[in-house]
């Protein structure tokens, strides 16, 4: 077969699969055409404009504090040389693990007025309510704080892989050039690392703008809650999928964005003579101010709300560590485990599929394969519901029309539509990164490789995924910790008696009992985190390896 | 091409293991739940005991359940769906995936209001929705009805949580049923305006920011009440029990009461075995459990209550018939857009 031919088909077998992936979403832009009534206008008279203030506020609070935390925390762990950087250099991503709904509650449970921090004020200084000012957890300012706090690891984690990849040989220009940290930074391993930070701030930012339990417990109305008050409250699921979307279009005007500032440019290195980092030698109040600058994120998104939930899960949670319980462990584990892997593989085939052969088709494809993850967990579930179980239904029919057999439901109910859903939802985490790594390897790489007579398969086997090594582990452990962490989708879809770790802290916490949620919580914690710490041992080994 | 087949290989397996256990020859039935597993698997437990079938259980909010017993459609595997509040069984019977139950049991032991005249669904538990007043701040003289709470004197007084919630939404249901859509239009209005501080939280933050000194009154389920005064947390129990409970509107409709409840799906295949578990959670022991374990008023009239719901005294219930909350509930959301009630 030639080239062209095998191209033909990898780009056919792309496009189908991103089709398929893009199922849930497709169905959901379809009720855009179906007729909502009167709800626009009423929506429009009373409280849209909210939605989308509300929730651009939201994007630019999250894109502020991640973009702070993330790129100056990867850059001083990267480059810099100051005391405890060994441990931030991985600490700092524990608040990944740490599901978004989660520290919401544990933190209004610390800072709400009747929480322990104000009433203690209260106590000491003799102060009632009202004569006193105290920061509102409880608001659109609290819900971005949160969301940053536990998505800034996204871009600390992308722009650290940048920075530790960028040619040791462009910074050193720079320093010869008499650059001082800060130009060099600024001017030449910032810009370098524009791929990669970006590639963060979307997810970071699309998950924003899938975040349901955030933001409906603060009571910030944003487009998500909107849509479940459209559907569920105005039982209008028609208006509910437009405001979907819309939801979909500012992704979309977000990856626009991203691209109309990338124009032509090309990342990768031209030289893969990567040396052990020099780095910069911090002492005295810099050293002091890179410590504080490293801790305060994971102060305020790992250990301080880790705490109160293991002070919670001591004091007050009466849990029973029996068979049910390990069972929810092995259940959370073995669907995040199957997810992760099945992404990795399809991030690689849609990723190298897209390297292979950029057409605008394939291109878009991808793109669109990729959505779900802006999209609210109970969206796509709801979109996963709808065609499996007309599939199901439909087959059924005709088989008993045929031959006399029920089928009844095959798919629906089933663990498979549940992982189809988390792909559907998750796939952009492990394209993204996917993407991003392969970019920065030159196209003079692939050329070597066919001009030895290697097939595509046998390029991407050799070179890409060897050199890809560290994007694909961080691709495939990202989905793992996503998928242990997600609720809405697992809820509506799992089978019957399959419970998992985030369906049980939900269901305390709707109940209102936030402290007997910890030990779910935790346990949902301390399971994301060896993942995590894996992640970043070998990231820093690979980079090792990389310089030998 | 080995990435392509272990990926087929991995489809496989997933695909094999996922697909549906199928049952054994012994009894079961499937259940769908918008009970939390916590507050209806022991009650579960017990009927498999007794009776030797098995109950298969997923729980969820009822909207997304609804929509899945919608669209799984004839072939659905659920037997029943217990919602916990009346609009949404209102709205799985007007969505046809429901049947009657034709069970002398159950309409001996329900009182009417509390059941679907048609025999679609059947109320298991109370949920009352009073004032609730912090001790010594609050004459109670002061309190009567739930629309007094519009009144100016109450500015900056009121903790209530959003409007997004279906508690909520059937409160409003309620009054637009009884004073119609333009008076409830404007109580809410001020009542947005008598609010201590835009709605956060659930039910019990609004009781604890009231123990706390935000605000005087608090409108919340009195079982949250109940689930503070047992939660273990002292700082919880400290502020529930500043908190006393006033029926309102006893002097004309009654208090805002809301219900769990069942009803079979259209789809059900096991039938007799979903009797007999619908049954069972009305017997006088199951319904004892419901005020014993989660400080729900039992539906059965006679059927024993804890002394911490005695200890709040009897009263008078809004006897609107319940599928009104259902009917009702679309325009209670607009309505509270309207008034600017978050």
């Amino acid at each position: 077969m030639s080239t062209n031919g095998r191209r033909v088909w990898w780009s056919a077998g792309v496009v189908f699969s991103a089709l398929v992936l893009a199922i849930p979403v497709l169905v959901i832009v379809g009720f855009v055409f179906v007729p909502s009534g009167d709800v626009w206008r009423h929506l429009a008279d009373t409280v849209l404009g909210d939605y989308i203030r509300n929730t651009l506020l939201l994007m630019l609070g999250v894109a502020f504090g991640t973009l702070i935390g993330g790129v100056g925390t990867a850059w001083l762990t990267s480059m810099c040389r100051f005391p405890g950087r060994g441990f931030f250099e991985w600490a700092l991503i524990l608040p990944m693990a740490m599901p978004a709904y989660i520290i919401a509650y544990t933190y209004t449970g610390m800072l709400d007025f009747a929480g322990p921090v104000q009433t203690t004020l209260r106590e000491w200084m003799g102060w009632r309510f009202g004569d006193y000012w105290f920061p509102e957890i409880r608001s659109l300012e609290g819900a971005a704080l949160m969301l940053a706090l536990v998505l800034y690891p996204y871009v600390y984690l992308l722009s650290r892989a940048a920075f530790l990849s960028q040619s040791l040989c462009v910074l050193d220009v720079s320093r010869t050039l008499g650059n001082g940290p800060w130009r060099t930074f600024f001017f030449v391993a910032l810009p370098l690392a524009r791929p990669a930070i970006v590639a963060g701030l979307t997810l970071a930012l699309m998950e924003t703008l899938a975040d349901y339990g955030t933001v409906q417990y603060f009571g910030v109305q944003t487009f998500t809650t909107g849509i479940f008050r459209t559907w569920f409250g105005l039982n209008n699921a028609a208006a509910a999928a437009q405001l979907a979307a819309m939801l979909l279009g500012f992704v979309l005007v977000l990856i626009a964005l991203e691209r109309i500032s990338r124009r032509n440019a090309r990342y990768h290195d031209t030289s893969q003579r990567h040396q052990a980092i020099r780095r910069y030698h911090l002492t005295g109040w810099r050293a002091f101010g890179a410590v504080t600058f490293c801790a305060l994120p994971l102060l305020l998104g790992f250990l301080i709300p880790a705490g109160q939930l293991t002070h919670w899960a001591v004091t007050i949670a009466d849990t029973a560590y029996d068979a049910t319980y390990w069972r929810l462990v092995r259940n959370s584990l073995e669907l995040a485990a199957i997810a992760a892997i099945i992404a990795l593989l399809l991030a690689v085939f849609l990723g190298y599929g897209k390297r292979l052969h950029p057409t605008r088709t394939v291109t878009s494809a991808v793109k669109v394969a990729g959505l779900g993850y802006a999209v609210p967990g109970t969206v796509i579930a709801i979109g996963v519901i709808i065609p499996f179980a007309w599939f199901d239904n439909t087959l059924d029919a005709w088989m008993r029309a045929t031959f006399g057999i029920s089928t009844g439901l095959l798919l629906s109910g089933t663990i498979a539509a549940l992982i189809f859903a988390y792909l559907t939802r998750f796939l952009a985490v492990a394209l993204q990164t996917v993407e991003a790594g392969l970019v920065r390897i030159r196209p003079s790489m692939d050329e070597a490789g066919r001009s030895m007579g290697h097939r595509p398969m046998q390029i991407l086997g050799r070179i890409h995924i060897p050199i890809l090594r560290g994007s694909l582990l961080t691709a495939m452990l990202l989905v793992f910790v996503d998928v242990l962490k997600e609720l809405p989708a697992t809820l509506i879809l799992r089978p019957f008696n399959y419970n998992t770790l985030a369906v049980r802290a939900y269901e305390l916490a709707s109940d209102e009992r936030l402290a007997d949620t910890a030990p779910a919580a935790l346990t949902i914690v301390l399971a994301g985190l060896l993942p995590v710490i894996l992640l970043s041992r070998s990231i820093t080994k690979s980079r090792n390896a990389d310089s030998t | 091409m080995k990435p392509h087949l272990s990926l087929l290989a991995l489809a496989t397996a997933i695909i094999t293991t996922a697909l549906p256990v199928i049952a054994a020859a012994d009894e079961e039935v499937n259940l769908y739940s918008a009970r939390k597993e916590e507050l209806i698997k022991p009650l579960l437990d017990r009927f498999t005991e007794q009776t030797g079938i098995r109950v298969n259980l997923v729980t969820d909010k009822a909207e997304t359940l609804l929509k899945r017993l919608e669209s799984e459609g004839i072939n659905s595997p659920a037997d029943l769906i217990i919602t916990v509040d009346a609009g949404n069984l209102h709205r799985a019977k007007e969505a046809g995936v429901t049947q009657p139950i034709a069970s002398e049991v159950l309409i001996a032991a329900i009182p009417e209001t509390y059941r679907d005249p048609e025999g679609h669904w059947f109320g298991l538990s109370l949920r009352a929705r009073p004032i609730l007043y912090v001790e010594g701040k609050v004459d109670p003289d002061s309190l009567s009805t739930y629309e007094a709470l519009a009144d100016p004197a109450w500015q900056g007084k009121i903790c209530i949580r959003s409007s997004d919630n279906i508690y909520n939404q059937s409160m409003v249901a309620s009054m637009i049923a009884a004073d119609g859509v333009e008076a409830t239009e404007a109580w809410a209005r001020g009542l947005v305006a008598n609010m201590a501080r835009p709605p956060r939280g659930g039910d019990r933050d609004q009781i604890a920011a009231a123990a706390a000194g935000q605000c005087d009154i608090a409108i919340a389920n009195t079982y949250y009440l109940a689930g503070m005064l047992n939660s273990g947390d002292p700082s919880q129990v400290a502020a529930a029990e500043m908190m006393r409970v006033f029926w309102p509107n006893q002097d004309d409709r009654g208090t805002h009461v809301n219900v769990s409840g069942i009803a079979m799906t259209h789809a059900a295949k096991n039938k007799d075995a979903a009797t007999q578990l619908a049954e069972f959670l009305v017997s006088p022991e199951s319904q004892a459990w419901y005020a014993e374990v989660n400080g729900e008023y039992p539906v059965l009239v006679d059927a024993e209550i804890t002394p911490l719901l005695q200890s709040w005294g009897t009263f008078k219930a809004d006897e609107v018939q319940l599928s009104v909350l259902g009917e009702y509930g679309p325009e209670a959301v607009r309505l509270m857009d309207r008034a600017g009630w978050k």
